[in-house]
């Protein structure tokens, strides 16, 4: 039994066990130097990553409030890869940081949440989880403690994150009011579209919207993006989001899945307008986190008509997507922050010249931009072409020829950027930037996964095996 | 013979130009897997002559099927006929032609030739692809290769010409992508499963209505590719901004990609849509023929007036397509071999002219015959050939075409045809206009007198492509017995969607 509570939680466990380590070191006489301790910390999220794959014990703990099987591990070790390459690409900033510590108890924190949240068999769980991923994420975003912006950005993500708990939460009370549970599985048989259950879909949908950033709930992101430090915005945009789209999936695909009729036409409306809207407003912006952040608000918006396939294919095709999505937008957030980080610009038109002086960091910010645009060579291109297939599939073709056609408009952004980078001239280029070792490694796995996740269509495959649908 | 080593060849010579250390290295390598690929290309043409004449009818040789990615039944599977063969031919003699012009290029060379091999890769890889969904992938890898050779190499108005070229390429390859979801979820193979399979699915009979409502998506995607009208606009501001070799892989092998898939893909699969909408791309081929000639009258600069007729001469290749005769779609393909090849020495001769001279405007030339007569001799070869001259290859691909189009013996489709002939006559005109001016008269600025004539490299260029020109002019049997065998099986196809 000990031994169940070991196995099944293990990768809890695992985060429980850093966080304590660190709070010892952080309240412990003995003083590091902060490249000591990022070392050592990232070794130990190195070990962790590791650590991920073996000794997975699918099951089911707290009479069902709590289940694992190897799809959540799977998806819990996409979010350990993440993690790690997250805090590889904060070393620049960590390193002059004074409170680095506290940064990966709380960030350590929130993926804690986020594994309690995606292995959640119950309403309660779920919530207890989001909420730990949650709260200390608006911490992080004032973690550049003496920017003004910063702190706005922390306050409009706490104000906005309450709001959409707010919804989530009056969404699962009538639930608990009108089926008497709030087990995953029970929710399942017990739903069958009567108005008000189409109610509380529409309130639980519209708290995952918020975190989600759909559009028209995406009116925090931006905000925060550019408020917080880089390194953050990178978690949130990738790691959070990813979280959120795992169980925002299976709550679809199981809690919801009766509903399926009416829930195809909403998401179909939140699809078609955020890929519009943050494809408009991504054309607009000149600061490069912003310009990140409504591109991923897009990106999101495919992710919703994979999901609306409701097949097999679907969902292996959102999980693939989104590891092909962390690699990308990991490696475009990596060279931001190195960028950000010592010299301070965060500008597009900042980055005019940037290959004359910086080679290395042009290419790897020009392919991760390709692959979130979906072209080829990148993987980028197979996890958005499979996406769009399995939308193809309900024969919706309206919204295939929209997102087509909007391919084009997000094609045209990230070009703007590659042709700042590559083509225009500038009389004071950004210098040549030395990259420290760490954000290094970060770059060249991402690149890795950049060019070989799209070939090796094993991890696909796999993907596709573990998928229970 | 192992087809997939077209894939292997440049993507190894693009490695190892990577860890080049020198110009000279990064340029030998280059040429050196230009070289093997065009020796490859020539053994393929060979293995295959053997194969047919021992008696293999099997519609395509060389094949070989891998899985892919196995739950949505992708596979990787490839294969030629004799069409693909003429066009990896095609290929291979542009790319060591391409390589060649731009052996002095110096800034970022590296990058450059990478790029170069790169775009050539995508074309192989189109080339070789029995399946709509690779096909797809290498029609889209060249894309990036296009943008970054306009926008870092090029010359003018480089960074418009390079987003609106990228933009509308992408365009078009969205609307394919949308025919090929369309072609996928209507096909069904004995498992039931759907496929992206070529040849399964060109034995399938997709239905009338589904047909109808894609074909349009799938023949004018590529059709951009191919400067259908009215999505041609990015071909002028395309080559011309581009540097030499780019004008020449981009006239000469990416605007075949497109002919080739709208005949392999829309054609090909949905032959009863083809009948239907053949009026259609009659009369866009036929805007594209005349606009494009007249629109070439109007130019003095030598790039502009090659990049327009270009869009004259592809519309040759839809007209072709679009009468679906056996001749008319012959005449098509060989249009396409003719017109890479031409184009290509046309944008070389005038990449010399341009490098020596500095200046692409016709009113500023004068008299190159008596300097650079190498160069110059160049020039009038790639103008002949291009205004139809018999001997070279303009000559039999358009004829052909004409014949065939003549085959049809609807009344607007003959009118269309001889307003399509009518065109030949402008085409001598803005042809014989620039040759004449720019080659012949007094020299008109005297520094021109001390320029050079044609180095090494750039003879070796002309010689490849003005020996293709020759072949193909001189004996075109030998072309249309390659290709002959496959656009049987398309016209077999198209007869039989007629006839229920």
């Amino acid at each position: 039994m000990l031994n169940e509570y070991l196995q099944v939680l293990k990768s809890e466990w695992l985060l429980i066990a850093i966080i304590f380590i660190l709070l010892f070191i952080k309240v412990g006489s003995k003083e590091w130097k902060n490249e000591t301790l990022l070392y050592s910390i990232n070794f130990l999220l190195l070990l962790n990553l590791i650590a991920g794959y073996f000794y997975n014990l699918p099951g089911s703990l707290f009479n069902g409030m709590y289940f694992s099987n190897d799809l959540i591990f799977l998806q819990k070790n996409i979010l350990n890869l993440g993690m790690y390459l997250v805090s590889l690409i904060a070393y620049p900033w960590l390193k002059e940081h004074k409170h680095l510590l506290e940064f990966y108890i709380l960030i350590l924190s929130t993926l804690l949440g986020m594994f309690f949240m995606i292995s959640s068999g119950n309403m309660l769980i779920f919530y207890l989880g989001l909420e730990l991923s949650t709260i200390p994420l608006a911490a992080l975003a004032n973690f550049d403690l003496e920017k003004r912006k910063s702190s706005e950005a922390a306050f409009k993500m706490i104000i906005s994150s309450a709001f959409s708990s707010a919804l989530m939460l009056l969404g699962i009370s009538f639930l608990y009011g009108v089926t008497g549970t709030l087990f995953f599985s029970e929710l399942a048989t017990l739903i069958h579209g009567g108005p008000m259950e189409i109610f509380v879909f529409i309130l639980i949908l519209g708290g995952f919207s918020f975190k989600m950033s759909v559009v028209p709930f995406h009116l925090w992101t931006a905000d925060v993006y550019e408020g917080a430090p880089v390194a953050v915005t990178a978690y949130l945009s990738v790691i959070s989001k990813s979280a959120i789209l795992f169980i925002f999936m299976t709550v679809m695909f199981t809690v919801f899945r009766n509903l399926e009729p009416q829930w195809y036409f909403m998401i179909f409306l939140l699809s078609v307008l955020t890929i519009l809207i943050g494809n408009l407003f991504a054309i607009r912006q000149n600061n490069m986190k912003r310009f990140l952040a409504f591109s991923s608000i897009a990106q999101v918006g495919f992710v919703l008509l994979g999901l609306s396939g409701v097949s097999k294919i679907g969902m292996t095709s959102v999980i693939y997507f989104l590891l092909i999505y962390l690699f990308s937008n990991l490696a475009a957030f990596g060279v931001v922050a190195l960028v950000s980080a010592t010299t301070g610009k965060e500008n597009i038109d900042d980055f005019k010249g940037f290959y004359k002086t910086n080679p290395f960091l042009s290419w790897v910010l020009a392919i991760a931009l390709f692959s979130l645009a979906g072209v080829p060579p990148t993987a980028g291109f197979f996890g958005k072409f499979f996406l769009i297939m399995s939308g193809a599939e309900r024969g919706n073709y309206v919204w295939i020829i929209f997102a087509a056609l909007n391919m084009i408009i997000s094609f045209y952004y990230y070009l703007r950027v590659v042709k700042a980078i590559f083509m225009d001239q500038n009389e004071t280029p950004i210098k040549t930037i030395m990259v420290p070792a760490l954000p290094k490694l970060a770059m060249a796995i991402c690149l890795l996964g950049i060019i070989c996740t799209g070939f090796l269509s094993w991890i696909y495959d796999a993907i596709f095996n573990l998928c229970n649908f | 013979m192992n087809l997939t080593l077209f894939l292997l060849f440049p993507l190894f010579t693009a490695l190892a130009i990577l860890f080049a250390q020198n110009l000279k290295q990064i340029r030998s390598i280059a040429l050196a897997g230009s070289l093997l690929q065009l020796g490859l290309a020539v053994k393929l043409l060979l293995a295959y002559n053997a194969e047919r004449s021992a008696g293999n009818k099997s519609q395509m040789l060389f094949e070989y099927i891998q899985d892919w990615f196995a739950p949505i039944h992708l596979q990787y599977h490839i294969g030629v006929d004799g069409i693909s063969i003429a066009m990896i031919l095609l290929t291979s003699f542009i790319v060591v032609a391409g390589i060649l012009v731009s052996w002095t290029m110096e800034t970022l060379s590296k990058e450059f030739f990478f790029l170069l091999i790169l775009l050539s890769l995508g074309a192989y890889g189109f080339f070789i692809s029995l399946d709509i969904f690779t096909m797809f992938f290498f029609l889209e890898v060249a894309v990036i290769p296009k943008f970054l050779l306009i926008g870092i190499w090029g010359s003018g108005k480089k960074e418009y010409s390079a987003m609106k070229l990228a933009l509308m390429l992408m365009g078009g390859s969205a609307l394919i992508m949308v025919g090929i979801f369309g072609i996928y979820f209507s096909s069904h193979t004995a498992t039931g499963a759907h496929t992206f399979d070529l040849l399964l699915l060109s034995k399938m009979n997709i239905p009338i209505e589904i047909q109808k409502m894609f074909f349009p998506f799938a023949f004018i995607g590529f059709g951009i590719f191919t400067a259908i009208f009215p999505f041609h606009t990015w071909v002028p501001d395309g080559h011309a901004s581009a540097p030499t070799a780019a004008s020449m892989f981009l006239a000469g092998i990416s605007m075949k990609l497109g002919g080739y898939g709208c005949l392999r893909v829309a054609t090909f699969l949905m032959p009863d849509a083809a009948h239907a909408y053949s009026w259609l791309i009659i009369l866009l081929a036929t805007i594209a023929i005349i606009y494009g000639a007249f629109a070439t009258m109007m130019q003095t600069d030598l790039k502009y007036i090659n990049a327009y007729s270009s869009v004259s001469h592809c519309g040759f290749v839809l007209l072709g397509i679009g009468m679906l005769t056996q001749t008319s779609i012959t005449g098509a393909v060989m249009q396409m071999v003719s017109h890479g090849l031409m184009t290509a020495l046309f944008f070389a001769a005038i990449g010399m002219i341009y490098s020596r001279t500095h200046t692409r405007m016709v009113a500023q030339l004068g008299g190159l015959l008596k300097i650079m007569p190498f160069i110059s001799t160049v020039f009038v070869i790639a103008g002949l050939s291009s205004l139809g001259l018999p001997g070279f290859s303009g000559f039999v691909s358009e004829m052909t075409v004409f014949m065939g189009s003549w085959q049809n013996t609807d009344n607007m489709y003959r009118l269309a045809t001889i307003l399509a002939c009518a065109s030949i006559v402008v085409t001598a005109v803005y042809i014989l206009r620039a040759a004449g001016k720019t080659i012949m008269g007094p020299i008109t600025n005297s520094h021109y007198e001390q320029l050079t004539d044609a180095s090494w490299n750039e003879k070796f260029a002309a010689i490849v492509l003005i020996s293709g020109i020759l072949i193909v002019g001189m004996a075109p049997f030998l072309l249309i017995n390659l290709i002959q065998p496959g656009t049987e099986i398309i016209i077999n196809k198209l007869g039989v969607a007629i006839n229920h």
